[in-house]
């Protein structure tokens, strides 16, 4: 509880202060009030009240505050000094948590006498200190004889108030349970998370955790200080334990889950998810941790392993020469020897890139290849159950990327009934247009996909803002609006051919223009 | 009768001092030569209220940042300057019983700042260092960013309060609050809804009641508090007021930005202080972003005007320019390129990102219409792996407005999202979940099957409490009844002339009031909460309204002061909004905030996906 020895002097010879006891009291204060008035020389001294620190010197034990660290009082900062009578009183608003918590705090009907007959107590207490907790506030005066008594003396509600003004307190002497449930109860009706925390620590030290876990079932503001506090201080072991004899399994699971976090070896990262496939998830994120894994193990395999020499099967000889012929995708790279990597060297690893991202990866590096590869975007799909349309999607960008038009071309390909083809599209094709172009598609390409926005006004606006002249064109002569069209020409180069045609048009007698 | 005149400000710059004092103070118990590291979190805050010749001339030989890593001063006494978290005690821990270890031997002392906890003090003991290391305490609790916001810098309160229902803060809170009634006080009313400043408020109470106070003129009047739960809807919002965009996109950090080279049209990043000193800034700070272009040009002439005047001046009268006007004109210009710079560069990020689209479907979720069109936009955001946040944000949006998502959307977008952006957001989702933020709609049946399930399990007055415990789960957003009990999205056939703004809702160009904003304009049109109860009662309660029988006059400047504090972080387009208000209303808002917060802060701080 005190400090030490040693270390009293160091920190006493350290500053310009002398340690002092109690038996020297006056000359030290004394002494402590000079240097305080040096140090402050800007401010006036305090009340004479506030020469009473050495309570807290005697018992300093939670903090090691040193005596000579005299907050500054509010009121000095205000720059009055003045004792005026009390601002009228703001009325007190009943919280609800308190009133629960007291009422249900495990020890019925004591307890909620203790909570009620103390109620009257707690005011008048209260008022005894002065101010805020930065200010450490004289004790009550008491003769020292008596004074040791008083220490032991102290309720749990007292005990609480004094933590709350940030004071030495010694929580050793609660020792019966009820005792200390009540300092619990008293720290949540409080409001304070510094003191809830400081009794739960004590707690956890001075209960076998069976005890405190079955009394904080019932005390959800202390158990939750509880979780944040072990969660902080990364007990991870207790915490889960905790949750356990809570029967809160699925945070039990995320929580055991979420350690893969911090394992950086890929190998042992899946090594630790492929150990998680067994816990308490909820059906949906049991998939989802599933997934989680698979993926990381695909990653592997595309990323380091050689799939042929880990004994992985496929069922055709085909495919078997294929994957000799494939080296993981380090190694080609490495190697040098495949043209992809040189013409777009890879920025990163896709270890521990998202489902979509390796999706994309494998669309581009590894488009072709048969469903039976790991790396085939296609086998990729299949596993995962990528919807149509995300699948679409990530195989546009990755093949606009690229520039291979004829196989951006080629997702679109679908048949109708009389053998025609034509585009269609999961995605509206405005979006479409938006991927093109972000890729940077040339103007031939993107008209082909701008004709088939189905909203005139939007394929309008697309078409001149990718200047795809021609649609614009058509779109007016379909809308048999001339005078937009006339408008247009202005805004095509002179002489050139969307200008010619726009002059063909205008000729054109045959046209019923509406305007 | 509102007056239109507003009020003029305290003189926050006091708190500045203040603090200074204190920390000089703190330093002067330390004599001799010392290192001092500095938690990086603090480094900004501590720059605006000293400078390192402050800290040279009380023998701090060197600074350090706070990295968790061995460290390399020689000085004899090492001071750390920190945040009262667990994981930097525990790192001062490691380098006390390195020093130990080697038989080296130094003074440590640790200023938390702006409290300890007992927690931190805990590891000290069990570390075996309590003793060696001595702590103090530096009660920095306001930061004033500007002439009306104060600061806590304390973004943590939000994710510790609010995820982990952890009420460390909120003395913290208190104590900011009697602080500022002790040295501008004393306040006459307070209103205010939320559990947390309910809390706040009766810790404040009970401290007010305690000391005692000095008869000063009252400064401010009243006083509203605000949890930051009341109302998420509003910080998810893209912003499109000039100081509130320039934060979403370039990130203001202690009322500071940082322009880089896209902005600066340098090869060099410039970092620029935004408050009402800047008067281009101050000027254009709470305009629609669709103003701002306009006034920036006509600035530009007039500028060009005021330069223009050289051409036709005799010597004498070019002295004179040159004396006084040039260097005025050169500091404006050098301000009025930054800000254009800074325009321009929004308006390329913005139009890349298809901003227009993304506003009309946030648009939509506010007013709840074409819902099914928002849900396929969000799906496509998320399958183009577009942006990880604005996803997210968007789902979040979506989830409140709509009062949680149908089980088979919840399900099928979860999905996605965790296959674009990494399975670990599971972790993300759980948070959410306890949140509130993102959740499936639960049939009201299912809430009644499972309170009164538990409260078979435990006796009656318990099960009160439990269903307490679920009430993230059960609690509703409502926000569809709360927007129209508060008329918070006007009638979208009028057109709304945002040069010309009629309210609020032009922080979000006409479409939208800030429900927080909205409800502090009520409660002090209607001196209290009378006549909304059926709004408080959407909002799960904990409103209150205290008079503290205030000598002073009610038709004095004080009593038109209001400061607004909003636990668990505010916008800028919020202090806009209120800004709005003050100006229609004759009121001047002073907003303290525990933390300056947009859409991405406040899910990052909800994020799972790190250790």
């Amino acid at each position: 509880m005190m400090r030490s020895k040693a270390d009293e002097e160091e920190y006493w010879h350290s500053s310009k202060f002398k340690a002092f006891t109690f038996e020297d009291e006056d000359d030290e204060l004394s002494r402590l009030k000079e240097s305080k008035q040096a140090v402050n020389s800007i401010r006036q001294l305090v009340e004479e009240d506030d020469d009473d620190d050495d309570d807290d010197t005697e018992k300093v034990s939670w903090s090691g505050e040193p005596v000579g660290s005299i907050s500054w009082s509010i009121k000095e900062m205000a720059g009055s000094n003045q004792k005026i009578d009390r601002e009228p009183a703001f009325p007190r608003i009943p919280t609800e948590p308190s009133t629960l918590n007291k009422s249900h705090s495990g020890l019925s009907l004591s307890s909620l006498f203790r909570g009620k007959a103390k109620s009257e107590n707690f005011q008048s207490f209260s008022d005894a200190f002065s101010d805020s907790v930065r200010i450490y506030a004289p004790e009550l005066r008491k003769p020292k004889s008596e004074y040791k008594d008083y220490v032991c003396d102290w309720s749990p509600e007292e005990t609480v108030q004094r933590l709350l003004q940030g004071k030495a307190v010694s929580l050793e002497k609660f020792r019966s349970l009820q005792d200390k449930l009540l300092l619990l109860d008293f720290a949540v009706a409080a409001h304070d998370g510094n003191v809830i925390t400081a009794v739960l620590i004590y707690l956890k030290r001075s209960l076998r955790k069976e005890v405190l876990f079955r009394e904080l079932q019932s005390r959800q503001t202390a158990l939750r200080h509880f979780i944040h506090y072990l969660t902080e201080s990364r007990e991870q072991k207790l915490l889960l334990e905790l949750l356990r004899a809570l029967g809160r399994t699925e945070d039990m699971a995320l929580l055991q889950y979420k350690e893969h976090l911090s394992i950086t070896d890929e190998n042992n990262k899946r090594d630790f998810l492929k150990s998680c496939l067994s816990l308490p998830f909820s059906a949906e994120d049991s998939a989802h941790v599933q997934d989680h894994y698979t993926l990381l193990e695909r990653q592997i395999i595309v990323e380091v392993r050689n799939p042929f020499r880990s004994g992985l099967h496929w069922s055709t000889g085909c495919l078997m020469l294929r994957s000799c012929c494939q080296a993981a995708d380090r190694q080609a790279e490495r190697g040098g020897k495949v043209e992809i990597y040189q013409r777009f060297p890879r920025k990163a690893s896709i270890l521990n890139m998202p489902l979509i991202t390796t999706l994309y990866y494998c669309c581009f590096y590894h488009y072709g290849e048969p469903e039976g590869t790991f790396s085939s975007p296609l086998n990729v799909r299949r596993t995962f159950k990528i919807s149509e349309k995300q699948y679409f999607v990530t195989a546009l960008a990755a093949r606009a990327k690229l520039k291979a038009w004829s196989d951006v071309d080629a997702l679109f390909t679908g048949r109708n009934w009389l053998g025609f083809t034509r585009k269609k599209s999961p995605l509206s094709f405005h979006r479409v247009v938006d991927v093109l172009q972000r890729n940077s598609a040339p103007t031939q390409v993107l008209q082909d996909y701008v004709a088939l926005i189905d909203d005139a006004e939007l394929r309008i606006s697309l078409a001149q803002k990718l200047k795809c002249h021609d649609i614009v064109i058509s779109t007016f002569r379909d809308m048999k609006d001339r005078q937009m069209l006339v408008a247009y020409r202005g805004k095509v180069e002179p002489g050139s051919a969307p200008e010619r045609k726009i002059d063909d048009l205008l000729n054109n007698q045959q046209i019923r223009w509406k305007n | 009768m509102a007056r239109r005149d507003t009020p003029g400000l305290p003189d926050f710059s006091l708190l500045k001092r203040l603090a200074r004092d204190q920390l000089v103070y703190l330093l002067e118990q330390l004599p001799g030569k010392k290192d001092l590291f500095i938690e990086s979190d603090l480094m900004s805050p501590l720059d605006r209220i000293a400078n390192m010749s402050t800290l040279k001339q009380h023998d701090i030989v060197k600074l350090y940042k706070v990295e968790y890593k061995a460290t390399v001063s020689l000085s004899d006494q090492l001071c750390f300057l920190i945040r009262p978290r667990i994981q930097t005690v525990k790192w001062i821990c490691d380098v006390v019983n390195a020093d130990k270890a080697v038989g080296r031997f130094r003074r440590y002392k640790i200023i938390f700042t702006p409290q300890r906890f007992f927690a931190c003090e805990a590891v000290l003991e069990e570390e075996g260092v309590f003793g060696d290391v001595t702590t103090d305490e530096w009660a920095f609790y306001l930061l004033p960013l500007d002439d009306d916001i104060l600061s806590m810098e304390l973004p943590e309160f939000f994710h510790d309060n609010f995820l982990a229902g952890d009420q460390r803060w909120l003395r913290t809170v208190g104590g900011a609050l009697h602080l500022l009634h002790s040295v501008y006080g004393p306040f006459s009313k307070l209103y205010g809804i939320g559990s947390c400043s309910q809390m706040t408020y009766e810790w404040w109470r009970e401290q007010v009641e305690q000391g005692e106070q000095g008869a000063r003129p009252a400064e401010i009047g009243s006083v509203f508090l605000i949890d930051r739960d009341v109302d998420f809807v509003t910080p998810l919002c893209s912003q499109v007021v000039y100081e509130g965009l320039l934060d979403d996109i370039f990130r203001i950090k202690c009322g500071c930005v940082e322009f880089g080279p896209d902005v600066t049209s340098s090869d060099r990043s410039v970092k620029v202080m935004l408050n009402s000193q800047d008067k281009v800034f101050n000027e254009i700070r709470n305009e629609h972003f669709s103003n701002v272009f306009g006034f920036l040009s006509q600035k530009a002439r007039n500028l060009q005007t005021a330069y223009d005047k050289r051409q036709g001046m005799d010597i004498k009268q070019m002295k004179t320019f040159v004396s006084e006007e040039l260097k005025g004109l050169k500091q404006e210009h050098r301000l009025l390129s930054l800000h254009i710079g800074a325009s321009e560069s929004i308006m390329k990020k913005k139009t890349k990102q298809d901003f227009q689209e993304l506003l009309q479907r946030e648009h939509c979720l506010l007013e709840g219409f074409e819902i099914r069109e928002s849900i396929s936009f969000i799906e496509e955001h998320i399958n183009r792996q577009i942006s990880m946040m604005e996803s997210l944000r968007m789902l979040c949006l979506l989830s409140i407005t709509e009062n949680g998502l149908l089980p088979k959307d919840y399900r099928s977008l979860k999905t996605q999202y965790l296959q674009s952006y990494g399975f670990d957001h599971l972790l993300t989702f759980s948070n959410l979940r306890q949140l509130g933020l993102l959740v499936e709609q639960q049939g009201a049946e299912t809430l009644t099957v499972m309170e009164s399930k538990v409260g078979k399990l435990v006796n009656d007055k318990t099960a009160g409490k439990i269903t307490d415990a679920f009430s993230s789960l059960a609690r509703r957003s409502h926000f569809r009844a709360l927007s129209r009990k508060l008329n918070l999205v006007p009638k979208s056939d009028e057109e709304y002339d945002l040069r010309v703004p009629k309210d609020m809702a032009y922080i979000f160009s006409g479409a939208y009031v800030p429900l927080s904003c909205r409800l502090i304009e009520q409660v002090l049109e209607r001196d209290g909460w009378a006549g909304l109860e059926d709004v408080t009662r959407l909002l799960n309660g904990h409103e209150f309204a205290v008079t503290g029988g205030s000598r002073a006059e009610p038709n004095s400047d004080a009593q038109r002061l209001v400061l607004v504090l909003f636990l668990g972080g505010c916008t800028f387009s919020e202090i806009s909004a209120l800004r709005f208000l003050g100006r229609a209303k004759g009121y001047k808002f002073i907003v303290v905030t525990t933390a300056v917060t947009n859409s991405s802060r406040l899910l990052e701080a909800l994020l799972g996906n790190h250790a």
